[in-house]
């Protein structure tokens, strides 16, 4: 197996001085080429941390973490930025773009700090608009642009450094139902072309369009499995809603 | 490079979101950078007057003044004792090896009248050598010669303020004017010198021969007082020596013993003009410092507002961390916003100060003086202002945690 992410018993302790928070306890999972994966859990289960720190957004307390067979527990914050540059591509939930600021600037934005000349960042921009299907709105600044529209400049964005992995944390929370299906559409399509997708999402329906689900709970895993995302498509709905609920959490 | 031109293209486009703030905020540099500019320039003038009037008065003086001296215990003030002679001065240019030329002479304000103009000036009593030491050439006629001096002769030469009070338009040369009573014939016609360092007119002036002052024009009880002798030193580096020859030769002339003072006073003018030239160059440099204050005041306001724009971009900082910008990235930016800020306002300051210059020496008619050099230190301060005042607010927006910053709300 082609392994792109390896974490190991990563914590992550938050220490105010007051108060001391542990929020993860040792997580470990193995991410391979080209999985699309949906992580879940309530909110300060541990998730976003995970997410974080995945992304190098932050730094675990412990543990390590291979990304690419790179280990980037010791790396500094210089090593990370550029990491976060060349092998990471992120989607928020409310968006993230540079307000003021066209649509191909906004896409632009991690070439310019890879250090392309105007002319390549102008072609690979253009080309990850397209792949959003947003071609005829690369001169668009976010205002004058719908939810669903923003949120897909945010994946040109996130594409446009051919990276190793996505990560969208809630990409469809400040969506509504059908603009978050065609954004979802999109990841599923990427996915087939061979892009690694982390997902953290808190609705099952979003989560069944990944193949994997992973469920945390109090900083710790409780739950991973293979989903047939694709078909839940068909019959999507209260059936996902059904298997999300009644999926029974495994300890390791 | 493309990396500076890049950060340079976010500076613009951010400053440019908040015009009026932006201008405001350059404002305070303007202010600073004009005032610098129009300070330097008026001292700068100030300065250029006085070393005008330096060279005017003649080079590598010492002035010989009579008195100094002692009666019953009571110190008298410089010149209240007539102790000098026309003799003196003499001696002192034959006698004195570091000396070039002496020029006793003295000098009484009095009436003079032509035709039935009459103007109220100095008449002085000279010899030929006066002309040299004040390096004073003429404009038309002949010098008072040693024969004017040796025969008393009723000879005179006037100044430009005395041609323009007296005649008008009347050419002067072969007038007869009169000093109390007593007719002399305009010879020669003095240049125009203008202004002395204490400001007096100084072609306010009738020049007459030395003897026919003392003799004929005067009537002193002591009839070869002389006022003053000017001597020039024959050159800068021996103006000290020319000073302790001529004290050692009065001394000996006036037989004062050991343990006696001085009966006159020697000055050295080169380095009462020195004092003046500092004094004015302290002015300058007080105007100068003045006027920083406020570029530190406009300092101040820049990082102010780069201290609130951090804050208020906190999220785009966030967004370029995760996108790859490394905290170096994101301190260039925000110094480059600064930087940006801080020159163009110098630039548009410079332009305002010259103005401001220029208004001044027209409304005030008060020379001023714009040098490049001021520029030049004007641009390169403003830029050393944004990047002192820019840095704090720069390196805070570079050492935000991503994840924080891209939270913030």
């Amino acid at each position: 197996m082609d392994e792109v992410v390896r974490i190991s018993a990563v914590t992550r302790i938050y220490d105010t001085g007051e108060q001391r928070v542990e929020a993860l306890r040792g997580v470990s999972l193995s991410v391979a080429r080209g999985e699309f994966i949906a992580i879940m859990g309530a909110s300060g289960s541990g998730k976003s941390t995970c997410m974080n720190i995945l992304g190098c957004l932050d730094v675990a307390t412990g543990g390590e973490y291979l990304l690419d067979g790179v280990d980037v527990s010791q790396m500094n914050k210089a090593e990370l930025a550029t990491l976060r540059n060349r092998k990471l591509g992120f989607v928020f939930q409310v968006f993230n773009l540079l307000p003021r600021t066209t649509a191909r600037d906004n896409v632009e934005l991690p070439l310019v700090y890879a250090k392309f000349h105007a002319k390549d960042r102008k072609r690979l921009a253009l080309e990850a608009l397209a792949r959003v299907g947003l071609s005829d709105r690369a001169n668009h600044y976010p205002n004058q642009l719908s939810g669903g529209q923003q949120q897909r400049v945010a994946i040109a964005r996130a594409l446009v450094n051919s990276p190793t992995i996505i990560l969208a944390d809630e990409p469809t929370g400040n969506l509504d139902s059908r603009t978050s299906e065609e954004v979802m559409a999109l990841f599923q399509e990427l996915n087939d072309q061979g892009i690694t997708i982390i997902m953290v999402t808190h609705e099952p329906d979003i989560a069944a369009h990944a193949r994997r689900r992973v469920l945390f709970r109090d900083g710790l895993i409780v739950g991973d499995e293979a989903t047939s995302g694709r078909d839940a498509i068909t019959d999507r709905g209260c059936s996902a809603s059904e298997r999300a609920g009644g999926q029974s959490p495994q300890d390791f | 490079m493309e990396q500076l031109w890049q950060s340079v293209k976010i500076a613009v486009r951010a400053l440019r979101i908040n015009k009026m703030r932006s201008f405001l905020t350059m404002l305070g540099i303007i202010i600073g950078i004009a005032s610098v500019i129009a300070m330097v320039a008026i001292g700068a003038g100030a300065e250029s007057i006085i070393s005008q009037q330096i060279s005017s008065m003649g080079s590598n003086l010492i002035l010989v003044i009579p008195g100094s001296a002692k009666t019953g215990g009571v110190q008298m003030g410089p010149g209240a004792v007539p102790t000098l002679v026309s003799d003196d001065g003499r001696a002192i240019k034959s006698e004195c090896p570091s000396v070039e030329a002496a020029a006793p002479n003295i000098r009484v304000g009095s009436q003079i009248v032509y035709a039935n103009q009459n103007w109220a000036t100095q008449i002085t009593g000279v010899t030929p050598d006066f002309l040299v030491v004040r390096d004073w050439k003429l404009a038309s006629g002949r010098p008072l010669t040693q024969s004017d001096v040796d025969g008393a002769t009723k000879n005179c030469i006037i100044g430009k303020t005395i041609v323009k009070e007296l005649f008008g338009s009347v050419d002067p040369l072969d007038k007869v004017i009169r000093v109390r009573k007593v007719p002399f014939r305009v010879i020669g016609v003095l240049k125009k010198k203008g202004q002395s360092p204490q400001g007096t007119d100084q072609d306010d002036v009738v020049l007459i021969p030395l003897s026919t002052a003392q003799r004929k024009v005067f009537g002193s009880p002591f009839p070869n007082a002389v006022g003053a002798i000017i001597v020039k030193a024959r050159h800068k580096g021996v103006i000290n020596r020319a000073e302790a020859e001529i004290t050692a030769l009065l001394r000996q002339r006036h037989h004062i013993s050991a343990k006696k003072d001085d009966d006159f006073t020697v000055k050295n003018l080169s380095e009462l003009l020195a004092v003046a030239t500092t004094s004015s160059r302290t002015m300058s440099l007080l105007l100068g410092s003045v006027a920083s204050i406020s570029l530190i005041v406009g300092g101040i306001g820049i990082m102010n507002i780069m201290l609130v724009s951090v804050t208020e971009r906190t999220r785009e900082i966030g967004i370029r961390m995760a996108v790859g910008a490394r905290e170096k990235d994101i301190l260039l930016q925000f110094l480059t916003e600064a930087v940006f800020l801080t020159l163009l306002g110098g630039i548009v300051g410079i332009g305002v100060g010259v103005a401001g210059a220029t208004v001044v020496s027209k409304v005030f008619t008060w020379p001023t003086l714009v040098s490049a050099n001021a520029i030049v230190v004007a641009v390169v301060f403003s830029g050393a202002v944004g990047i002192f005042f820019g840095f704090y607010p720069a390196r805070k927006a570079a050492s935000l945690n991503p994840i924080d910053a891209l939270r913030y709300e």
